[in-house]
């Protein structure tokens, strides 16, 4: 649990991801073109990850990834940002972390 | 289907039924249901559970007790006692036949179901361990239930749909109230929701079906973009007919399509990158050893993610209707609904127009 919210709370947007998650691609694909740079946590890789996905799960996700984290908090998975995209509320969000050059 | 209840009404007299009368009529009705060489054995297995109970109800009968010239409360109370229990096996007894009897309605109706699935698959040709027919059916030959399923529920979705647009064009048409007109919307929008669920249904069963569009007419699938429509050239179409748009609308529409557009391309390059992973897994090792099965395995493992990307891209297409549904009144609502259902059945008419036309011999 303990891992999991630190590292949410270490950069301004923080994906949970696995490898081989092609949808966890497209989100950060999707954050990219809004000017955020996300950071990407690979819990297959990590060796804690089977506690990360537990929690992650324990939290709220359908999925464990991907799990996206703005400002150190949970958004949800990528129905949720999908959602909040299209109805306008995700640009708002990210506003404070977007760097543009 | 006619079941007679009434006449299981319980003999009031003494709190028990008639359970040989019974047993006759319901094997009676059980005889008109369809299969016969069904309900034979139904109607032993009935009447043996008939026939048991019986037996304990008319053991629990009461039995005048040669001690009644002790208190005469005693015997009674057994007596009220033995019919209330005799009363309440009755109701059990009727309960229970219920619930068997609604478990075989359903049971007969999945029979009819399948006997049409099969008839289907014979009319294609397909029979289970022969044919060689490729497409949707696999090596096998056997029709996937899960998309005979979904094709028997999508005629049935198109002509709900159809109904639907002529209930918009007259709606529209007529003098009807704001709040009338709202619930025609949403049940058009209702209806496009329950076509997601039932695509999500099939996609577990066979994402590649749901990717090809098999169910759609061609010209449909030649606008495919992960099993359907992409949700802004959609925006494109119902715009243009929207006019008048406010000018608040019109920023939140151009809003829309831009957020649509957005999610299209991280989905797609989403896609794009399934396509890479599958591919050099498949290709890993040397190729032309002739033993692949483990590339071949992993590679499955990959393609789970297809089923996914399915859900996603649907999910896309409900909340683009969602929020149109937002931005617009309720009349330019239900004007849009139409002129998406009356623009995809063009598509349909085209796709009908393509296949009859003459050609030029090759």
């Amino acid at each position: 649990m303990d891992k999991v919210m630190r590292l949410a709370s270490e950069k301004d947007v923080v994906v949970f991801s696995k490898s081989s998650c092609c949808l966890c691609y497209a989100i950060t694909i999707l954050f990219q073109e809004l000017g955020v740079t996300s950071t990407v946590h690979e819990i297959d890789q990590d060796p804690e990850g089977r506690e990360m996905e537990k929690t992650l799960v324990s939290l709220g996700c359908n999925a464990p990834v991907p799990a996206i984290f703005v400002g150190g908090r949970l958004v949800g998975s990528t129905n949720e940002v999908m959602s909040l995209h299209l109805s306008g509320g995700l640009i708002p969000m990210l506003k404070p972390y977007q760097t543009w050059c | 289907m006619d079941f007679p209840s009434t006449q299981f009404v319980p003999s009031r007299m003494m709190g028990t039924y008639e359970p040989i009368h019974q047993i006759g009529m319901w094997g009676e009705n059980f005889k008109s249901i369809g299969n016969p060489s069904i309900s034979a054995s139904v109607i032993v297995e009935v009447d043996n559970k008939l026939e048991n109970e019986s037996e304990t109800a008319s053991h629990e009968m009461p039995v005048p007790s040669c001690k009644h010239d002790q208190e005469a409360s005693k015997p009674f109370d057994k007596i009220q006692r033995r019919l209330a229990q005799n009363r309440e096996a009755a109701r059990k007894s009727r309960l229970r036949k219920k619930a068997y009897v609604q478990q075989l309605e359903s049971s007969r109706l999945k029979l009819i179901q399948l006997e049409k699935e099969l008839e289907q698959a014979r009319e294609q040709g397909l029979y289970i361990g022969g044919g060689l027919e490729a497409g949707h059916l696999g090596f096998s030959g056997v029709v996937n239930p899960g998309i005979a399923a979904f094709e028997m529920e999508y005629k049935h979705w198109m002509q709900v749909q159809n109904r639907q647009l002529g209930e918009l064009r007259t709606a529209l048409n007529a003098q009807i109230s704001d709040i009338e007109l709202r619930i025609v919307v949403e049940n058009g929008m209702s209806h496009y929701f329950e076509l997601f669920r039932m695509k999500s249904t099939v996609a577990k069963a066979d994402v590649f079906y749901v990717m090809s569009g098999t169910w759609k007419t061609s010209a449909e699938r030649f606008f495919s973009w992960i099993g359907g429509f992409r949700p802004s050239e959609l925006l494109k179409v119902l715009v243009a007919q929207l006019d008048p748009l406010t000018d608040q609308q019109i920023f939140e529409v151009c809003n829309l399509k831009q957020s649509c557009q957005q999610a299209e391309d991280a989905l797609s390059q989403g896609m794009e990158k399934l396509q890479e992973t599958v591919s050099a897994t498949l290709a890993a090792g040397q190729l032309g050893q002739g033993t692949y099965f483990p590339q071949v395995a992993m590679a499955m493992e990959k393609l789970e993610a297809l089923v996914c990307f399915v859900n996603q891209a649907d999910h896309l297409r409900q909340e683009t209707l969602q929020q149109m549904s937002h931005i617009l009144t309720t009349r330019q609502a239900a004007r849009g609904l139409l002129a998406l259902g009356e623009y995809i059945q063009r598509l349909q008419d085209l796709s009908t127009l393509w296949a009859t036309h003459p050609r030029e011999p090759a």
